[in-house]
């Protein structure tokens, strides 16, 4: 699975503190080429602190992060955005008033060739209509009726779907998915369990952080446990059950040795 | 785990069938959604089909003395100013906000341009540049207090408006520079209110900058990012932060804008009446809001179109002229505008219930 063993993303003795709370505690982190990682932990074990720390949103007191072998010091979700790395929100961060295509394209429009689009500033519609609805249709989201309708008036899993499509387009390193599936119905989720996997299949790692065990089982190829600040262990999902990994997770059991 | 495998087994199920896991059907829609969807997609619909049912119905009853190039051109000269500070307000609060400061910052803005000329002797077009900064640089105060600072809009605005005004009574002496002086010793002053005909349809130029300011406005809104982070703002700004829009500069840049064009309507309300007064245009945040909401921009930001903002003013425009030659009371305009805002506001709230 693995053909060379630079990870896309690794962390290495992680410490971040608030006053005297530390939230990440000497934590490694590593993502994979073409891997689902999860990331799953008990409320306040940190895995949305060390996940910030990754994608630029906090800034590390200690440690090191390397984008595939070379180290970055990110400053914001920008830095991190301008590398290729996408960030699927569990708000969505969408505007529900403004189409598919605007949305897809916020912060980062296309303009116009030429008189208009250098000095009237004109969008490139055309452009940008096709691109959306190419990438859409790509991850077979195409049953969408216009790719100018309104955000709002999608369903919560066409909307969760047009998001990930996004960062699809736009990641060339990997994607971060915050509980893609906890707003949504059995049905939607599915839809968005296999549209992870999509993706994956097009060679963008994910990192998939999730409370929902059987999802996290179903699709992820390695679960990161996180425990207390810091990586407990990584184990992969094909060796270990649910119940395995929840009592990992809350110290009701002792973690594997890890030759990892 | 018994769980899990039936989890294994309903996924691939899943997995192997080709379509139809989130269909995305097109509903149907009666009547009533189909019109809900058309306003919803268009917010300038319903202000149009007011403005010409006014239009058409006072032409009816009041014949060629409504229904003429004269009298219609009239209602534009009449709407213009607050057509241009109405043009402010829509950007305002296309983002959420709200500007209470707009009258203040016209009257100012046009004290300012009056008296740097008539006090100081700068030649005219010099006095009209400093009071058009100066309105930005209120704006731009504005901006900052709200985008910074994360102050509400309704407060920065509401003190900005007293802070305002009170300086220009402070600075002004409360002295109006008389319509015979500037006509005589700044024309340029005046510039606004030149008056121009097509076949008895009198134009001032006051009147074209309003429309070309609404168009150039609609054209930015619509067809260039700047436009689309407007709206995203307005919308929600978290959700443009994250996805990469850059709030505090968008905030910005609405609030100097703003102040700039209220700056621009005080030079053309020297032209309109052709004085410089420090009391005039006390009505116009309140009539700004008027059209803005009359033209069915949410107040919740984020929705709505300037054009509306247009027709809104146009509206109350055609109901004043059109009351008052009737010979009606003019209470009975103020009446009729008040249904209309409560209307307005109520279709707005309809229509965002399509997000629902």
């Amino acid at each position: 699975m693995i053909t060379d063993n630079i990870p896309v993303v690794e962390g290495r003795g992680l410490v971040k503190r608030y006053g005297h709370v530390t939230a990440i505690d000497h934590s490694d982190f590593e993502l994979r080429k073409g891997e689902i990682l999860a990331v799953i932990g008990d409320n306040g074990a940190g895995k949305s602190s060390i996940v910030k720390a990754i994608c630029g949103a906090t800034v590390p007191d200690e440690g090191e992060i390397l984008i595939e072998g070379k180290r970055v010091n990110f400053n914001s979700p920008m830095d991190a955005r301008n590398m290729g790395i996408e960030i699927v929100y569990q708000t969505l961060a969408m505007s529900p008033a403004l189409s598919i295509t605007d949305n897809m394209f916020m912060g980062r429009e296309i303009r116009k060739q030429g008189f208009m689009g250098k000095y009237l500033r004109q969008l490139d519609r055309p452009a940008m209509e096709k691109f959306a609805r190419d990438k859409l249709t790509e991850l077979g989201l195409m049953t969408v009726q216009s790719i100018n309708q309104a955000v709002e008036t999608l369903s919560g899993g066409q909307r969760q779907g047009v998001a990930v499509a996004r960062a699809a387009a736009f990641a060339s390193k990997f994607i971060i998915m915050d509980e893609p599936t906890a707003a949504l119905g059995v049905k939607e989720s599915r839809r968005v369990l296999e549209l992870i996997q999509d993706v994956r299949a097009r060679g963008i790692p994910i990192i998939l952080i999730s409370h929902n065990m059987p999802h996290v089982f179903e699709v992820a190829d390695r679960i990161h446990i996180h425990r207390l600040g810091k990586r407990l262990c990584v184990i992969d999902p094909k060796d270990y059950t649910m119940s395995d990994a929840v009592a990992f997770m809350t110290g009701a059991k002792e973690p594997p040795a890890q030759a990892e | 785990m018994s769980d899990a495998n039936q989890h294994n087994d309903t996924f691939e199920a899943a997995a192997s069938r080709t379509e139809a896991v989130a269909h995305f059907e097109s509903q149907r829609r009666g009547f009533v959604g189909q019109l809900q969807h058309i306003l919803h997609v268009n917010s300038s619909f319903v202000p149009l089909i007011v403005l010409v049912a006014a239009v058409l119905i006072f032409g009816l009853l009041l014949g060629s003395k409504f229904f003429s190039p004269f009298a219609l051109t009239l209602i534009l000269q009449q709407v213009q100013i607050v057509g241009i500070v109405a043009a402010a307000q829509s950007l305002v609060i296309l983002t959420a906000g709200i500007d209470l400061s707009v009258g203040a910052i016209m009257v100012f803005s046009s004290v300012i341009m009056g008296q740097f000329t008539f006090r100081y002797g700068i030649p005219a077009p010099v006095s009209v540049l400093c009071g058009l900064g100066c309105g930005m640089l209120i704006g731009a105060l504005n901006g900052w207090l709200v985008s910074r600072v994360k102050l509400p809009p309704f407060i920065v605005t509401l003190g900005m408006w007293q802070i305002v005004l009170a300086t220009n009574f402070l600075y002004s002496a409360n002295e109006t520079i008389r319509s015979q002086d500037i006509e005589a010793n700044a024309p340029f002053l005046q510039f606004f209110g030149s008056k121009f005909n097509v076949g008895g349809a009198v134009f001032t130029v006051g009147v074209v900058f309003m429309l070309l300011l609404i168009a150039v406005l609609s054209y930015a809104l619509r067809h260039t990012a700047w436009g689309r982070h407007v709206y995203a703002v307005g919308d929600d700004p978290e959700a443009a932060e994250l996805s990469g829009v850059n709030v505090h500069r968008t905030l910005m840049s609405v609030y100097i804008l703003s102040g700039l064009i209220c700056a621009f309507a005080g030079w053309a309300l020297i032209g309109r009446i052709g004085s410089v007064s420090p009391t005039s245009g006390q009505l116009a945040n309140i009539e700004s809001i008027t059209a803005v909401v009359i033209g069915g921009i949410s107040l919740f930001g984020g929705r709505g179109s300037i054009l509306g903002s247009l027709f809104g003013a146009l509206i109350v425009g055609v109901f004043t002229l059109g009351l008052r030659l009737l010979g009606a009371d003019a209470q009975w305009t103020f009446l009729l505008i008040g249904l209309l805002i409560i209307a307005a506001v109520a279709v707005d709230q309809w229509i965002r219930k399509v997000s629902a």
